[in-house]
Formats: structure tokens, C-alpha cells, sequence
């Protein structure tokens, strides 16, 4: 069992758990993922680390209450147990000093984005953050951001907070005005298809993290095998980071929503369950 | 053997075959002719003392039998089951020349459930490590667990760390419910536990932590036991189509995380109604049956050799047939069509005829020009073996590797770094669960004595 040392919501649907986890916490780097299970009849899944802390000997990973198993996870307290964390899994990202960095987060791959944004900045680069919500209220981790970054945008959906409009709008702006080195961008997958299509004509390399369905996380299942550069990849094993120019988004998609159906089957069965607790 | 009638079982997931009971087992084990040579216990790598453990059977002295059995297999419930007897001890056994063999394999089993149902996992040894030293295993699966209660037996600290959350490797996420229930793998693995080895859950060695840490924690030696690795893919147009599965994934989904309790338990799997399975070997078999019991109304096994290649074990092709599973022999996948949803459609295939033989002594499977013909399917699961996974190995320094990237070991498992061994699959490519038990056992001898001339 792994123990719930802290736990915090940063919007109405998104929150941030930190775990005992010490010989994991000890190990973990900018840009990997870990696998969890919250108990017995749960699924494993991936999530990227948040942060780490080697002196407590914890990790921390933020969560969207989305299917069952993040429902289930953001419904968890302080104190409470999840029965599993696996990790850390997937290669670590390469923060060399490069230049200049856009790092580009999305809803909550807001979350994703700050370490591998601040590892960045921790080497020495100049590090630009572009920070994406559907609305104001939705918008996370912006003042842990603003401590490190050199700058920061935000862009809302409807414009209740920052530049109205798309992540891809600022960085359109950005891009024109000024010569960057690298585009590193975690959010939803549409997002970073935009993204990557921005990017390609001005030729910037371009790095995206993806977060596939997947069970094991070692290599062996293959589920999260994505097309690249033409040939079969498995984001567990072989990311999950990648070249955002090589990657079939629309694949992606495709895969991602295989089991849309049985997701809803799961949550209503999650509901009347928890409904039936509320009864006792 | 008296089994679950067919029509019943295509619906449930309990086992297949009863077992003996008491009388049935004693009739079997008073046909053994305790020859003198033992011929059968030539054919077993787990070195179990055969006409031993018979006789007590037949003399009703059942918990006898399975101590006697213990003495060298750990997992004596387990190999009564999934052992492919027929290539081993049975086909030594001299009744077996004019008539039918003893069926070891079942009395081995009768023998295994007799002393988990009448003296549950009583501690047969107590934790001392006498040596004072301790002994890293990497992987709890039949390899591992062999090799870490061998070496417990002769007084080492035992630690075994596990990448997943159950221990069994192969015998928890691959064979499926109703040809080894999981209620078995966790009584045998806890009376391993009970010779004093721990187990370390959701510990990936390679990437938590590399050998190189672990010898600093004060681990001496190692046995790397991690199993078949990456699945193989066909490499045909419609892979990454929706509905397409390496077998890995599928039987994981069921076995491990019980997909066929979905929406009671959280994984979901899709089944559809017509499903091909590509390969010949027990994991096909394996998937072919979840897939029925899962609720398919048609399983096909497409395979490009004829029954007489297939590498699965005669009695699974025989579960398999009388289930209703169909055969495409023969038959060689060129294309998975989708539809606008990108889902399986179709399997495109082709007719091969059988060549020349290869260099694994089967007759090469050539395709038949103009062959080319379609079936509906919803769902594709491909069961053609899996390649070796690098996420520990990369991080072993200097470690050498055969062409095919699995660990090169002598007959010892044995490697080419000082204190590292390695067995089963890891080690050989795709094998058997005794393959890798046997290969467990001699490691952990070698390892003994490479311990004690340090």
C-alpha cells in the first residue's frame, strides 16, 4: 500500500496527490510516468510524474477526474491508500541547454509540463511557458510556473483570463516575432496536433509527451503501440516522449478512444456503486 | 479425467478438468510399475522423484506424496497442470510403449491440491539465512519462484522483485482462470513465501533501481528470470486498427486484471462476435478459449503451418476443438481491414502449402499465388511469439546478449558478468513454464556454489 501523504484540488475537476513512495521518489526524473492501481478490482494506468521530492521520500502526480480510476483517485484523501505505483517508467526527457524553450501545456498538461519546464530552466536555458484551460478557473499550476519561467502566457478558450483564444495562438505570435529552439508541448492529443502543425513549417524541433492507454507499462502488452516515422513504437518503452513531427496524430486519436463505449458502462456502474454507499 | 462438460464451459471460467479424487487417484497410481530405473523421472527438469511420490499415493499416504514432491518442485500444483507431460515423463514411461502411460501429470496434481486443501500453507521451513548472504531474483514468475526456493532451501536470503503487482509472471497474466485458477499460483507462491522469501511488488529493476544498486544494498548474486518480453506484431497493413491485440494484452486484460468481470472490475476488454487468433502455440489456444468464454459467437485460429507444426500441447488443440474453436490452417494473414470507425472489419489472408524444412525442422510454410480470400471479424489477436525487452538489460553493463537480444548463459545460467545468471524465457526465447522451472533450479545450484567459493 501507498500512502497519501498530501493531497490538494487545484480546479473542480483536477487534483494533485503526493504518495510515500521512497526508493520511486528517489530514482524519478523530469518526464517520466509512473502506473497506478487505487485498489483491488481497479485498472493500471499512467500517469506523469509531478514532482518529486527525494528527502521525504515522495512523488506526486496531478489527476483529471475523468474515467473511473481518476474519479476514483481524486476522491481519495490525505492518509488514505492506493494499493500500487509502478515506476518511474518511460525514458527521462533530455534537458540539455539548447537555447530558447517554448513549453506548451494543456488543461492538465499544465501539470505535465512544469517539470520538464523547470528541469529545462534548471539547465540553463531561457524557458517560455504557454498555459492552455478552457476557462479562468480552470487554469492550473500558473504560479508554480511563474517562479522559474522567464515568461508566461495564458490562454483561455473564452477569454476570461489571459489572451482569448488557443495555445496555438500565442505561439503563433511567438514564433513570428522571435527564433526558438525547441517546442515541447503535453495536453490533450488535438491539442498537440496543432501544435505540431505550427511548428513543422518553421521547422523547430518540436517534442510532444504522450500518455497512451496502457497496462503494464514495461514493454510487454504492446497496447500502447503508436505509428511513427512509419514504423510500430510503444510509448511505454520506447517515449513516451517523441518528435511531434513524426508521430500519426490522427492514429492516436483513433486508438485512444477504443474502449469509449465500456468507459461509460464503467463510470454508470461507478456511480450507482458509489450512490449505494450513500445510502448505507 | 473427468472434465466440465463443453457446452457449459465456453460460458465460465472454471477449470476444465475435476481432478482426481481420492479413489480415482489411488487406481491410477497402483498401475505404476515402480520400475527400478525410473525412466519417467529422467524426463522431469524439476527432478521430482516420480515412482516415490506414486507409491505414496497408492499407499494413501497423500501429504506424504506432495513432500515428496516438494522436496524438488516448489510448484507442484501448478506443473500438475500446465506441464506438457506427454513431451516429458509420460513419454518415458514404459506402459506407455504398449498401452497408455501413467498419468503422472493429474496424480501430481491430486497429490499438490490434496496438501492445499488438508494442510494449508503450514511453514515447511523457517526464514534463517544461514549462509548470511543474500540473493537478488528478478521476476516472480516460474523461474524466479524456482530458483528463489532452491536457494532459500540451502539457507540464502531470498528477495525476489516483481514489475507487476501479482507474482507469477506468466502463470497470473497469461493462462487464463479455467486451465490454472489464480487461487493455485497464490497458495504455491505463499508457500515459498513461507521458506522465508520476500517478494517486492511493483518493483522494476532497470529502471527503480539497476544491478549495479542492488550489489550495493549488499545482494551477491543475481538470477534475472524476466520473461518473454515485447510482443511481436505480424508487421501487416491494420495493426493499430481498433479491435487488433497482441495476446500479451488480451490475456493480460483477462487473467491479470480479470477483464471478464468488467464492469466489477475496472478493465474493459472488446470482444465483438467473430474473432481470429494468429498463431499455433498455447498462448493462441489460450486466447481462443477467453475470446469464446468472453462471449464470442465464432473463434477461428489462423495459422500458417498445418496442426501437425502447431507448438501448442495436444490436449489445448483438443479443449480448443471440442469448444468449437475453428482451425484456418494453412493460412496466412496479409491485411486487417477497417471501417469508418477504424475497427476491425476483416482479416485478409492467404493459402500457404508446406516446402522445404526450416531450420527449426518444420516444413516452411510458402503462399499459394492468387490465394488471397477475406473474413468478417471484429476482433484480431496476434499470438506469434514475443521478442526480448530491453528495459533491464540495457542497464546490466557489458552484458552479452545473443543475436536476438536474449541473455547468452551456459547450461548453468550462467553469464558472461561475475554472480549474474539468468533463465526461462529471458534467456531462451518463448518456452515452457517447466523449461523455465528446470532452468531455475540448475541456476540456483550454480549459484550456491559460485556463493560458496567467493
Amino acid at each position: 500500500m501507498y500512502k497519501i501523504v498530501e493531497k490538494r484540488q487545484l480546479n473542480s475537476e483536477i487534483c494533485l496527490v503526493e504518495l510515500q513512495a521512497k526508493d520511486l521518489s528517489l530514482a524519478a526524473k523530469a518526464g517520466q510516468f509512473v502506473i497506478l492501481r487505487i485498489d483491488e478490482t481497479g485498472e493500471r494506468f499512467p500517469l506523469t510524474i509531478y514532482d518529486f521530492n527525494k528527502d521525504k521520500g515522495t512523488i506526486s502526480v496531478v489527476c483529471q477526474a475523468i474515467g473511473v480510476s481518476t474519479k476514483k483517485l481524486c476522491a481519495l484523501q490525505k492518509g488514505d491508500s492506493i494499493v500500487d505505483i509502478a515506476g518511474p517508467l518511460g525514458h527521462a526527457t533530455k534537458t540539455d541547454n539548447i537555447g530558447k524553450i517554448i513549453c506548451i501545456g494543456g488543461g492538465v498538461g499544465t501539470a505535465e509540463a512544469y517539470p520538464i519546464a523547470k528541469a529545462f530552466k534548471g539547465s540553463g536555458n531561457d524557458v517560455s511557458v504557454i498555459i492552455g484551460a478552457r476557462t479562468k478557473d480552470l487554469v492550473i499550476c500558473e504560479e508554480e510556473i511563474r517562479q522559474f519561467s522567464d515568461k508566461v502566457y495564458v490562454a483561455t478558450d473564452d477569454g476570461s483570463y489571459g489572451q482569448k483564444g488557443f495555445v496555438t495562438d500565442v505561439l503563433n505570435d511567438l514564433l513570428s516575432k522571435d527564433k526558438y529552439d525547441l517546442v515541447f508541448a503535453i495536453g490533450p492529443l488535438i491539442m498537440m496536433k496543432m501544435v505540431a502543425q505550427l511548428t513543422k513549417p518553421f521547422s523547430i524541433k518540436t517534442l510532444v509527451s504522450l500518455n497512451s492507454i496502457m497496462i503494464d507499462g514495461t514493454g510487454m502488452c504492446g497496447g500502447c503501440r503508436i505509428k511513427y516515422a512509419g514504423e510500430s513504437k510503444f510509448t511505454c518503452v520506447d517515449g513516451p516522449e517523441f518528435d511531434a513531427h513524426l508521430v500519426d496524430f490522427d492514429d492516436v486519436m483513433r486508438r485512444q478512444s477504443r474502449y469509449k463505449n465500456k468507459e461509460t458502462k464503467a463510470l454508470d456502474n461507478y456511480h450507482k456503486n458509489c450512490r449505494i454507499g450513500l445510502d448505507k | 479425467m473427468r472434465e466440465q462438460d463443453p457446452k457449459e464451459r465456453i460460458r465460465n471460467f472454471k477449470e476444465v478438468p475435476f481432478g482426481y479424487n481420492e479413489e480415482e487417484a489411488v487406481k491410477e497410481a497402483s498401475r505404476c510399475l515402480q520400475c527400478k530405473v525410473a525412466p519417467c523421472a529422467k524426463g522431469c527438469p524439476a527432478e521430482i522423484d516420480i515412482p516415490s511420490f506414486i507409491k505414496a499415493i497408492k499407499e494413501k499416504r497423500f501429504l506424504e506424496a506432495c513432500s515428496i514432491i516438494k522436496k524438488t518442485n516448489n510448484l507442484p500444483a501448478v506443473c500438475g497442470r500446465v506441464c506438457p507431460q506427454e513431451d516429458q515423463c509420460e513419454k518415458l514411461c514404459v506402459l506407455g510403449k504398449k498401452g497408455e502411460p501413467v498419468n503422472i501429470g493429474n496424480l501430481e496434481r491430486f497429490a499438490a491440491d490434496y496438501q492445499m486443501q488438508h494442510e494449508n500453507n503450514k511453514a515447511t521451513f523457517v526464514k534463517n539465512n544461514t549462509q548470511g548472504k543474500k540473493v537478488a531474483i528478478i521476476g516472480a514468475g516460474p523461474a524466479g519462484l524456482t530458483c528463489a526456493a532452491d536457494l532459500a532451501k540451502l539457507g540464502y536470503s531470498v528477495t525476489i522483485f516483481e514489475a507487476l503487482h501479482k507474482p507469477g509472471g506468466v502463470l497470473s497474466y497469461g493462462i487464463p482462470e479455467f486451465r490454472l485458477p489464480k487461487a493455485i499460483v497464490e497458495k504455491e507462491v505463499e508457500s515459498i513465501k513461507n521458506l522465508g522469501v520476500e517478494i517486492r511488488y511493483n518493483y522494476i529493476i532497470g529502471k527503480i533501481k539497476t544491478i549495479a544498486e542492488l550489489q550495493k544494498d549488499g545482494f551477491e548474486a543475481f538470477f534475472v528470470g524476466t520473461g518473454a518480453g515485447l510482443p511481436y506484431f505480424l508487421g501487416i497493413e491494420g495493426e493499430n486498427l481498433n479491435g487488433v491485440y497482441s495476446a500479451n494484452e488480451f490475456l493480460t486484460r483477462v487473467n491479470l486484471m480479470k477483464a471478464y468481470k468488467f464492469p466489477e472490475y475496472d478493465t474493459p476488454i472488446n470482444i465483438g462476435k467473430r474473432i481470429a487468433v494468429v498463431g499455433g502455440g498455447n498462448v493462441a489456444m489460450d486466447s481462443a478459449r477467453c475470446a469464446l468464454r468472453l462471449g464470442a459467437e465464432e473463434v477461428f485460429i489462423v495459422y500458417r503451418r498445418t496442426e501437425k507444426e502447431m507448438p501448442a500441447r495436444i490436449d489445448e488443440v483438443h479443449h480448443a476443438k471440442e469448444e468449437g474453436i475453428k482451425f484456418h490452417i494453412l493460412t496466412n494473414p496479409v491485411k486487417i481491414t477497417g471501417d469508418e470507425q477504424a475497427h476491425v472489419k476483416s482479416l485478409v489472408c492467404m493459402k500457404n502449402q508446406l516446402g522445404e524444412e526450416d531450420s527449426s525442422g518444420r516444413r516452411r510454410p510458402i503462399p499459394i499465388k492468387d490465394s488471397e480470400f477475406e473474413m468478417d471479424m471484429d476482433t484480431v489477436i496476434i499470438a506469434i511469439g514475443n521478442g526480448s525487452n530491453p528495459l533491464l538489460l540495457d542497464t546490466i553493463e557489458g552484458l552479452k546478449l545473443t543475436r536476438k537480444g536474449n541473455i547468452e548463459t551456459d547450461e548453468d545460467g550462467k553469464t558472461n558478468i561475475n554472480g549474474v545468471y539468468a533463465g526461462g524465457d529471458i534467456a531462451t526465447g518463448s518456452a515452457t513454464v517447466i523449461a523455465a522451472m528446470g532452468a531455475g533450479k540448475r541456476s540456483a545450484k550454480a549459484i550456491d556454489k559460485y556463493l560458496k567459493q567467493r
